[in-house]
Parts: C-alpha cells; sequence; structure tokens
C-alpha cells in the first residue's frame, strides 16, 4: 500500500502484535461508549465493559430528545462550514498578499503581528472579548463564526506564507502580462494552486470549530445557539445517574466527525501531515 | 525553461535588475492593500483590543459591570498571596510538565514503530488517530466514568484496597486522571507530526547504518532523533503551551475539584471572573499568566536549541 515509504526487509511480527494491543488503549474507551449506550440502566453493572443483552436502542430516542440533538447538531454544523469556508477564502488571501509584499515592511510587520498572537493566551482575553461581543450583538452563531475566522489567522498566515513561497512568481507574471488583474490573479492562478494547503487549513479549522467547548461557552448567550459540546455541558448535570441516556448522547456527539473521519481518513491524515512539513 | 531564461537574462544584465525590482516595489497594486485590510481591522479589533482592554482592567477594581475605580499595582500584590493562586499555578505546571512529557515520548515512540516494517499500518496509523477527532469534553465525560466507576469496580473485583475509591475524588491522586485524558486525546495529533517529521529522514542513512552494524535503539539516538530534533523542539513548546492553558479536560472530569484540588489558571480565571465578581482581579491573573506562558516558551527554545548544538 504505502510500499514506497516503507523500509525493505521482513515484517516485525513482534511489534504489529504490540502495536494492535496498544491501539485497544484507544479503542477499549470508545467500545465502553457504544455499549453503555446499547444497554437499559439494570444492565449496567461492575465495570461496564460487558456486551449488552438484550440491546436496547431507546437511550437514543431519548438522547435525541432531552438534548435537542438536531437544533445543536445544526448550529454545530453552521458553525463549522461557515468558519471553515470564510477561513479559506479570507485567510489564503490575507497569506498571498503578505507573501508577496514580505520585502516592504508594512507587510512584514503585519505577519509579526499576527504570529505573535500564537504566544498570547486565551484568559488574557477571555473575559473581556465575552464583554465585546455582546456590546457588538455578537453573541450568537455569526459571531462564533467570526472569532473562528479571525482566531484562526495567526497559525493559518503562517502556513499559507511559507506554502504560497514556493509557488513560482512566473505564474502570476505570466497572467498579468495577459492583463490580469491583482484580484484575478489570486483568485484564477493562486487559489486553486492552495489546494493541498486548503485542505490541511480546511480540516484543522473543522475539527476545532466542530469540537471546541470554550468559545460556545463563552460567548453564545442564548440556549438555543449552543453547539454539540455546549449542550452536552447544560445537560451534564441532568444526566448524573442516568448513564445510559448519557452515553447515547456521548455517542450521538460523536458520531458525525467520526464518520467523516472514517469516510476520508487516508485524506485528513495527509492534510494535517502537510501542515505539519510547511 | 521560462524561469531560467529569465534568470540568466538577470544575471547577465546586473544593470536592469535594481530598475526593475525598484520598478515593482514602488507600485504594489492597491489591491494588496484591500486585501489585507479588513482582516487587520477585524483582528485588532477582536484580538488586540480586548487584550489591551484586560491589561487596563487588571488595574481596577471592576467586578465587570458597572462603575470601578483605579487601584494601581493592588490587584497584582493581592495574587501573590492567594493561596487559591498559588496553588492554580502549581497544580498547571505539574500538570503541563508531566503531560507534555509523556505527550511527546509516547507519541515519538508509536510514530517511530509505525513507521517501521510492521502489518497494518495504514489501519493502525488511522486508528491511533482517532483521538484527535473527538471533543475532549465528551470524551472527558467517557474517562470520568471510567476513572469513577469502571476502574474501582474493576480493582473490587480484583480485591484492591487502593483503587476501589475513584482516584477522582482523591485530592492527591485527580490529577493524574487528568494527566491521562490529556495525554490520550493529544498523543494521536502528535503521532501524525513525528511521523511527519520522520518521512523526511533519508532512507540512506539507515541502510549505511545497519550496514556498520547499528542496532535499532543504536540507530534511534544516532540518526532517528538528531534528525527530527527541530519537529521534537516545536511539539514540545506548542504541547506546553497547549496544557497550560488546560480547561475543557477538567471541567469534564473534576470540574476543579474535589475542593480545588485540580483547579487550573484558566478554569480559576473563567470562575473568578465570570461567576466570581473578580473581573478586574482575575485579569491581573490573566496578564501574570501570559507574561509567564510567554518566558516559559522563550526558555524552552533556548534551552532546546542549546542542547541541539552542543549535540
Amino acid at each position: 500500500m504505502s510500499a514506497e515509504t516503507q523500509t525493505p526487509g521482513r515484517t516485525n511480527w513482534w511489534l504489529t502484535g504490540l502495536m494492535i494491543f496498544l491501539s485497544l488503549s484507544i479503542l477499549v474507551p470508545l467500545y465502553l461508549v457504544v455499549v453503555t449506550a446499547l444497554k437499559t440502566p439494570d444492565q449496567l453493572t461492575g465495570a461496564g465493559f460487558d456486551l449488552p443483552s438484550p440491546v436496547t436502542f431507546g437511550n437514543f430516542g431519548e438522547a435525541w430528545r432531552l438534548t435537542d440533538f438536531p437544533r445543536s447538531a445544526l448550529n454545530s454544523a453552521l458553525i463549522t462550514v461557515g468558519a471553515v469556508t470564510l477561513t479559506l477564502l479570507t485567510n489564503s488571501m490575507v497569506a498571498y498578499a503578505i507573501a508577496r509584499n514580505m520585502h516592504k515592511k508594512l507587510f512584514k510587520g503585519l505577519f509579526y503581528y499576527f504570529i505573535a498572537a500564537l504566544f498570547v493566551p486565551f484568559p488574557i482575553l477571555m473575559l473581556t472579548v465575552a464583554k465585546l461581543t455582546a456590546q457588538l450583538n455578537l453573541d450568537n452563531q455569526v459571531g462564533l463564526v467570526l472569532l473562528y475566522v479571525v482566531f484562526g489567522l495567526s497559525f493559518n498566515v503562517f502556513v499559507f506564507v511559507a506554502y504560497i513561497h514556493s509557488i513560482p512568481r512566473e505564474l502570476e507574471e505570466a497572467a498579468i502580462v495577459d492583463g490580469a488583474n491583482t484580484w484575478t490573479v489570486f483568485w484564477k492562478v493562486i487559489f486553486p494552486l492552495l489546494r493541498p494547503m486548503n485542505a490541511t487549513v480546511g480540516i484543522i479549522t473543522c475539527v476545532w470549530a466542530w469540537n471546541d467547548f470554550m468559545l460556545p461557552l463563552i460567548i453564545l448567550s442564548d440556549p438555543r445557539a449552543a453547539t454539540l459540546p455546549l449542550q452536552q455541558y447544560v445537560f451534564q448535570s441532568q444526566f448524573s445517574t442516568n448513564f445510559t441516556v448519557a452515553f447515547a448522547s456521548y455517542l450521538l456527539a460523536m458520531v458525525p466527525l467520526l464518520l467523516v473521519y472514517v469516510l476520508a481518513q487516508r485524506w485528513v491524515i495527509s492534510g494535517v501531515t502537510r501542515g505539519a512539513i510547511k | 525553461m521560462t524561469a531560467t531564461t529569465q534568470a540568466t537574462v538577470a544575471r547577465g544584465t546586473p544593470p536592469t535588475t535594481p530598475i526593475r525590482k525598484r520598478g515593482i516595489a514602488s507600485r504594489t497594486p492597491r489591491a494588496f492593500y484591500w486585501m489585507v485590510l479588513p482582516a487587520f481591522v477585524l483582528f485588532f479589533l477582536l484580538h488586540t483590543v480586548p487584550v489591551l482592554q484586560g491589561v487596563f482592567y487588571s488595574f481596577t477594581d471592576s467586578p465587570g459591570y458597572g462603575p470601578y475605580e483605579f487601584v494601581g499595582f493592588a490587584n497584582y500584590q493581592a495574587l501573590f498571596t492567594d493561596p487559591r493562586v498559588i496553588h492554580a499555578y502549581l497544580f498547571t505546571f505539574q500538570f503541563a510538565i508531566v503531560a507534555t512529557v509523556l505527550v511527546n515520548v509516547i507519541a515519538l515512540a508509536v510514530a517511530v514503530a509505525l513507521n517501521s516494517r510492521i502489518k497494518f499500518r495504514t489501519t493502525l496509523r488511522a486508528v491511533y488517530f482517532i483521538p484527535y477527532v473527538l471533543a475532549v469534553l465528551v470524551v472527558g465525560y467517557v474517562f470520568q466514568y471510567l476513572f469513577s466507576i469502571s476502574i474501582p469496580a474493576m480493582a473490587q473485583a480484583l480485591g484492591n484496597e487502593r483503587f476501589s475509591t475513584s482516584i477522582l475524588s482523591d485530592e492527591s491522586l485527580a490529577w493524574i486522571a487528568i494527566v491521562v485524558l490529556a495525554v490520550w486525546q493529544a498523543a494521536a495529533f502528535n503521532i501524525v507530526l513525528y511521523l511527519a517529521g520522520l518521512q523526511t529522514v533519508p532512507h540512506e542513512l539507515y541502510e549505511a547504518a545497519s550496514l556498520d552494524g547499528a542496532g535499532a535503539w543504536r540507530q534511534f539516538r544516532s540518526i532517528t532523533f538528531p534528525m527530527i530534533w527541530g519537529f521534537f523542539v516545536i511539539n514540545m513548546v506548542l504541547a506546553l503551551k497547549g496544557f497550560l492553558q488546560v480547561f475543557d479536560h477538567i471541567v469534564a472530569m473534576t470540574g476543579g475539584g474535589p475542593g480545588t484540588a485540580t483547579e487550573s489558571v484558566g478554569l480559576l480565571i473563567y470562575k473568578g471572573g465570570f461567576q466570581g465578581g473578580e473581573f478586574g482581579y482575575q485579569l491581573a491573573n490573566a496578564v501574570v499568566f501570559m507574561i509567564v506562558i510567554i518566558v516559559f516558551a522563550l526558555v524552552q527554545f533556548r534551552v532546546l536549541q542549546r542542547e541541539d548544538t552542543s549535540a
């Protein structure tokens, strides 16, 4: 399969066995989620690792209704899609302008201004940004999308600029000779060439926006705007003893992105790898 | 083809080059300014302004609303004698350092194993990466169940006294459970980063080394590790920076308890600032915290880079 990266020689079966055994540390907690979600409360005895018999699906219905799953899943989906789309369209453009004008003080300064924010911890703006977004009427899904797009700039500009530096300028010059202006050059020549990096940034933004708990917690004021992780937090106290319904709701919250991952697993891993090498 | 010709022409005729360069530089298309302006304005408004406001309010007694007065450095002075704050810092350092070291050691070991001659590499790699796509908060609730119900039940069945009560309710052990969750979740991403680093090591080096009779451990120490040192430095710095800000893990597993045993700095700022009426005070805490994180990152870069030159 990935023969070209494989060192030639005999398969190390001892190590293969060890790695399969160690992968149980990943799989066992996930197994626990599935079997617990399929049990009735009185089947829940001991450590909880035994298989459910008989299997019950009622927990899912109850979790679905109780946590208002369709609404929070839709909120999460809209916020994630909005954040990813806007991030790709805007952050790559900012990076392009910076990368092609690095010799100018203004653009170089802007580059370091964005990068420096990587070392500013979130707690310093947590309290004030919550106040600010409330004053600006951005304490909702739109505000959240905006924050993901803006806060992502630091990291994204960094990886995009590195990638754009590797694109030869001749392509742009040829387009300019043909009469294209800067905007056309970016959208028609550069943006299509950024596809591999767009995949990387898209995946990272998607996982961040979908799973993030802290920003929704401090920004969203209307309970009906809650994302999946925030909804899990809100309902955790009500679940206190109702473990089977709680686990069904965890599974519901995990499944969408897990499904995407299983379907596009190779693509996701290579995307993240690309980001690391840049 | 075109590139080579142009380069040759430019090199061949030095006098024209500076003129051309100046020509381009002097007319930066205005479009470039429009490309960065909205981003700059929004970033300044939503990131820099809140940071500056935070610094401003850290010198006040503001509860987060209504009137406030300037108190100078009183908040900062109070921080250094507040046992809850000091404890939060000690807990956060302890947690972050242990988690950073464990994540990097484990991720590097797993990455090296996944990069060696084993079967089912693609499948195993996919499995080890699963935690990356799961929300820390949700996984945290599952781990809370594991630590508070599953493990005590197993310990009881085995007749083990020590672990038959949940370690989450033990003031001196609860942090270990949080480290386990943090490592479980963060190793995934770091494994992929290290795998990416391992791809950059040329195969010829290993071939030459094994011809010289170097064993696996010797090859790792003399080839692999020095070659991916850059990845190691970046991963250590990023992991520590991330773990110092730990929040979701603790909300899910202990809520900071028992008592305030597992209250991190981030959680303390959140609780005190939003619920405790300590807006100004916790902002002073946040300013100190920011300085601490920057110092940690700088020291780490220094130490790890010096290590590089001495190796």
